[in-house]
């Protein structure tokens, strides 16, 4: 950093506005995939855990403990497998997500009260109706608020990526922040971060308000 | 995959271990001790404020704020939001340790805070009445009966951050603090990717060490009576909630 140089430099910014959305993008074309890849498979594991009880505490053994491994060495340890490559990025992150994502399904889905379960069957639904009309839609708040926590993490672990080579916000703030001792950069890339995990929070939870009006004062935000 | 071979090799190689100014040895011990201190810093100011706002009842739209910045604010984020200002502060001192710890804190915070409080908050209040009906003051009821038995979460709260510390000590390196991390970023910048699997190896070992020593730790310090009437489930969720513990109106 130069002497007398201000912390933030807004010509910079002014005059990077290509550059700095380039990176935005970079860093939302690896967020959507790996959380709706993430969302998928995490909601197969879950189906595969309730039908078989003896699953799941392996299923969680296994996801945390790659919930544990810090995200720079997990991206590593894939690049023999799949280079330095957006896929490398990709399939580390949807692992990030199963271990959330799972845990709020499976725990969802096993919250529906048994008196409501026995009403359907009363009424004549059969198992999958069961499911898709009554199951699904009690377990939503639950589920939806563990694809938030799942959402904004992706998008902190994203800012990762930039160490192997995969551009996206953690570049304004690594590559033309910190290894250039340039502190404008660091703090848009922050900022851009954060605004990212904000607006996703509040339009998932706006989403899960959306689809069930009705547990309104059950299950905070 | 010859990688992981090269990697082991680069591991297995004791020269690589002792070196004095680049070994493993050194690396290992910078990031076991950074982790360490801004772990023992975090939990020295997270911890007396959950107690106090989860004791209290009052501050708690604090305790959401500080959960969702610590959520919403990525990893690697807070090493550069801290490192600008330590080398304006600080000059050349200002690289290195002092800014990873003061990074490492912060983001070690968030997840001790309101686990804290969460669980102070879940604790029966009959319980809390019962310690006062026996004639405890306020500070025994916290000691002797909130405390207690909201323990499981308050752990639950310092793993979670012990593990988000010693995986953020990897990136520590680039801020000159060191730390495995160093092989890794300084090895792909140079395409020694044998370090840089080797070292990886070793992170994720430290981290999952990590994280069973601190389940560990929570296994031994429990109460057997309050760990016997927990479920699993619950214990999971209120790891994984932390944003909500009180919805509002509590």
């Amino acid at each position: 950093m130069n002497e007398g140089e201000p912390f933030i430099r807004f010509d910079w910014i002014a005059d990077n506005l290509d550059a700095i959305g380039q990176r935005l993008g970079e860093h939302l074309l690896m967020v959507i995939p790996a959380v709706l890849i993430g969302f998928v498979a995490s909601f197969a594991l879950a189906l595969l855990a309730r039908r078989f009880r003896r699953t799941y505490g392996p299923i969680i053994a296994v996801t945390g403990t790659l919930y544990a491994v810090p995200s720079l060495a997990l991206f590593v340890l894939l690049i023999p497998f799949t280079g330095l490559t957006l896929v490398t990025g990709i399939i580390a992150l949807v692992l990030y997500t199963l271990l959330i994502l799972v845990r709020n399904i499976v725990v969802g889905l096993d919250g529906v009260p048994p008196d409501v379960v026995e009403a359907a069957n009363g009424m004549g639904y059969s198992s999958s109706q069961r499911f898709w009309r009554v199951e699904l839609p009690i377990a939503t708040p639950v589920i939806i608020a563990g694809l938030r926590i799942a959402t904004v993490t992706t998008i902190g672990l994203v800012a990762i990526t930039t160490f192997i080579g995969l551009g996206g916000l953690g570049y304004l703030i690594i590559n033309s922040g910190v290894r250039r001792f340039f502190p404008t950069s660091i703090y848009v890339g922050v900022l851009l971060c954060v605004l990212l995990a904000v607006i996703a929070d509040v339009s998932l939870a706006w989403l899960q308000r959306r689809l069930t009006p009705w547990a309104r004062s059950r299950v905070a935000g | 995959m010859e990688l992981f071979g090269e990697g082991l090799a680069w591991l297995s190689d004791p020269a690589n271990w002792t070196d004095p100014r680049n070994g493993i040895l050194l690396r290992l011990w910078e990031h076991i001790s950074l982790s360490a201190v801004a772990l023992g810093l975090a939990v020295a100011i997270g911890l007396p404020l959950g107690l106090w706002i989860g004791h209290t009842g009052r501050g708690s739209g604090a305790v959401i704020a500080i959960a969702n910045i610590g959520r919403a604010v990525p990893s690697v984020g807070w090493l550069g939001l801290v490192f600008p200002i330590t080398l304006v502060i600080l000059g050349r001192g200002g690289l290195g340790f002092i800014p990873a710890v003061i990074a490492l804190t912060l983001l070690g915070i968030p997840p001790i805070v309101t686990n804290t409080f969460a669980g102070m908050r879940e604790v029966d209040p009959d319980l809390i009445e019962a310690g006062r009906g026996m004639g405890m003051t306020a500070r025994q009821v916290v000691r002797r009966v909130e405390v207690p038995v909201a323990l499981p979460v308050i752990l639950a709260g310092v793993r979670v951050s012990a593990v988000q510390i010693v995986a953020t000590a990897t990136l520590a390196a680039v801020v000159g603090g060191g730390t495995l991390g160093d092989f890794i970023i300084q090895g792909i910048d140079v395409r020694a990717l044998d370090r840089v699997v080797g070292a990886a190896l070793l992170v994720a070992l430290l981290a999952i060490g990590t994280e069973l020593l601190f389940s560990l730790i929570e296994r031994l310090l429990v109460s057997p009576g309050i760990r016997a009437g927990m479920s699993s489930v619950r214990d999971d969720a209120a790891q994984l909630l932390p944003s909500e513990p009180v919805p509002s109106g509590h």
